[in-house]
């Protein structure tokens, strides 16, 4: 009796394996998405299958350190990828990037707005390589009631009146990009004597700053544990949503202007299907649907026009004129002698 | 006085030990998503856990690469452990030595160079990949718990049943595992469980469209970990609570069925 079960048991489990390899060698159409955890709304993926009839297979990072090199070993050939601005500079240089045809792509050009394309120049000089997804500021989020005097400056995290009170982005870039800034300095900088200054900057402001966090500042921020936070944009919307005494500004001194965009590898296997796919998300009610899924500014301006909440479809936080605001940047790739010098100032930071 | 300490000493323990799940239980039933704010009393994040096709796809990978990873793993530990056994002194220690390195190796190493094997042989990266690197992590652990039953067994009984007129494998089957099955048995629960919440080498040996909860619940880290996930490890939190309830049970009923004999 035993044995029998032990039997059946071993077939049924021989069954699955072999339903599932037999899914993944039938000879049909698809597309393979590598994006960010938790990027987009998945029902959005299902209607592209219906309605294409292309199989999407759907896969996830959580940093672009983490997804580049998986993609640079060649381990899997992915179709699609969603990197961020640096690194699709990056991607570029080393030749991983495929060139895309926009006739293939008309949804882009008809409904991303110009200024994205103008903002993405800056790591895709001509605009051949990316197709805007998502993008936002980083600012800085306070307590209205636990602040006094007003907060338009990166200069008030160096005010020692909120000591204990503030929270910093714990990243090399983010963090250097506040101190730059607040200089009047380029936030893509080699300059060592200007570094060297932000460095001890960054050091005389340690005690006063109650901690370096990454995803903590949302919560910390709406369980008053904290006066001012450096804070992205994306968030900035859903921490308001949960406390009503949160503010969220883009500081006088400028910021950097982050955008995440759809590219196509050198190596992809389906290049056609990738550009159904990336037209597909350029679609006004799809981008509207990933707008509302994620909750990260979509540059698609067809879409936002759509957005039923005026009070979000006219947000100033979430969909900021560009020109308004003077000294915006983007992150640009340092290069490796770049990118160690800024991590040698970091851990000079961090230890001291 | 001393008594007082003893207890408050052990109420610190638990509570070290503790806290950390009865947050996540706490929270799991927590209206609000943010962690910051208690919203009310909840089961949405349950029913939504079951609505996630995602997630219980997840689920569903982990639990089959560890059912069958820990149990080719056993299997093949269990033979290895019968030939390292039957050694000479000399090339037996060697070759515990040399099952024990992964061990011991950083999981990262092993990680990538897996994906560099895998590379080199042009395997194609998804669920059989992820199968195989598991089996090679495990197959150490099984030997590691077998060895030690093996070096207990009576080398006489099986040699006396073979004697009697029993087949070397009837031998085997009705005289030997009975004696080792305690050993291979931990063994594959401990396979099961390294296999289970092994993050690092599944992420370098994975293809596209492949998830584990662990690989999974990673990607989540920029946006925010989802409260389905919360609830997610408070359910099996509980099976595995319940699991050694039950097998300690029944283990405290055999033997006091033992003593009455």
């Amino acid at each position: 009796m035993k044995k029998r079960l032990v039997l059946i048991l071993c077939f049924s489990f021989t069954a699955f394996l072999l339903n599932a390899c037999g899914s993944s060698s039938e000879n049909k159409e698809e597309v393979i998405v590598y994006n960010w955890g938790e990027y987009i709304d998945p029902d959005t993926l299902a209607m592209f299958e219906k309605e294409t009839g292309i199989h999407v297979i759907y896969d996830e990072y959580e940093t672009n350190e983490i997804m580049y090199p998986r993609l640079e070993a060649g381990a899997s050939a992915y179709d699609v990828v969603c990197p961020s601005d640096y690194m699709i500079q990056k991607m570029i240089e080393k030749d991983m990037l495929s060139e895309i045809n926009f006739e293939h792509i008309p949804n882009a050009k008809a409904n991303i707005g110009e200024q994205y394309f103008i903002q993405s120049r800056e790591f895709d000089p001509e605009n051949k390589y990316s197709v805007p997804y998502c993008w936002g500021t980083v600012g800085i989020l306070y307590n209205k009631t636990m602040v006094s005097g007003p907060i338009d400056s990166w200069s008030v995290l160096w005010d020692p009146q909120y000591t204990d009170n503030i929270l910093m982005q714990d990243s090399v870039r983010d963090a250097f990009m506040v101190a730059l800034k607040r200089k009047g300095y380029s936030m893509n900088t080699l300059d060592s004597k200007e570094l060297e200054e932000t460095k001890n900057d960054l050091i005389e402001q340690k005690p006063l700053a109650q901690a370096y966090v990454i995803d903590q500042v949302r919560d910390k921020m709406i369980g008053n544990e904290a006066a001012i936070g450096v804070i992205y944009s994306g968030e900035a919307i859903y921490t308001q949503r949960e406390n009503e005494n949160l503010e969220y500004v883009i500081p006088k001194e400028g910021t950097n202007v982050w955008i995440d965009s759809w590219v196509i590898p050198k190596n992809a296997p389906n290049k056609e299907n990738a550009e159904k796919f990336i037209d597909f998300m350029c679609r006004p009610d799809i981008a509207l649907l990933n707008f509302e899924y994620i909750t990260y500014s979509t540059p698609n301006e067809e879409a936002r026009k759509l957005i039923e909440d005026k009070e979000i479809q006219n947000s100033p936080i979430a969909f900021p004129t560009l020109s308004d605001y003077d000294h915006l940047e983007t992150y640009q790739y340092l290069g490796e002698e770049g990118e160690a010098m800024y991590n040698e100032l970091w851990k000079e930071v961090k230890s001291n | 006085m001393i008594k007082t300490l003893k207890h408050l000493y052990t109420a610190l323990i638990f509570i070290f030990l503790y806290a950390p799940i009865a947050t996540l239980l706490v929270l799991s039933f927590n209206a609000s998503k943010t962690r910051a704010k208690w919203g009310g009393f909840t089961f949405k994040w349950y029913r939504e856990l079951f609505g996630n096709q995602v997630i219980l796809q997840a689920l569903y990978n982990t639990l089959l690469i560890a059912f069958l990873s820990a149990a080719i793993a056993t299997l093949m530990g269990t033979v290895a452990s019968f030939s390292i056994h039957s050694m000479k002194r000399k090339s037996r220690s060697l070759l515990i030595g040399i099952t024990n390195i992964p061990m011991l190796n950083a999981e990262i190493v092993t990680g990538i160079s897996l994906m560099l094997l895998f590379l080199t042989l042009r395997a194609k990266f998804g669920f059989y990949t992820v199968l195989l690197s598991h089996i090679t992590f495990n197959i150490p652990y099984v030997i590691l718990s077998v060895m030690p039953k093996l070096k207990q067994l009576n080398p006489h009984v099986y040699q006396a049943a073979l004697d009697l007129g029993a087949s070397p494998f009837y031998a085997f089957y009705k005289v030997i595992l009975p004696d080792i099955l305690p050993g291979v048995l931990s063994g594959f629960l401990m396979a099961f469980t390294m296999s289970l919440d092994d993050f690092i080498i599944t992420h370098f040996t994975k293809g596209p469209g492949l998830d584990t909860l662990s690989t999974k619940i990673y990607t989540e880290v920029r946006k925010g970990i989802r409260p389905e996930m919360y609830s997610l490890s408070t359910l099996i939190f509980i099976s595995v609570l319940l699991l050694l309830f039950l097998g300690n049970k029944s283990s405290y009923l055999s033997k006091e069925k033992f003593h009455e004999k």
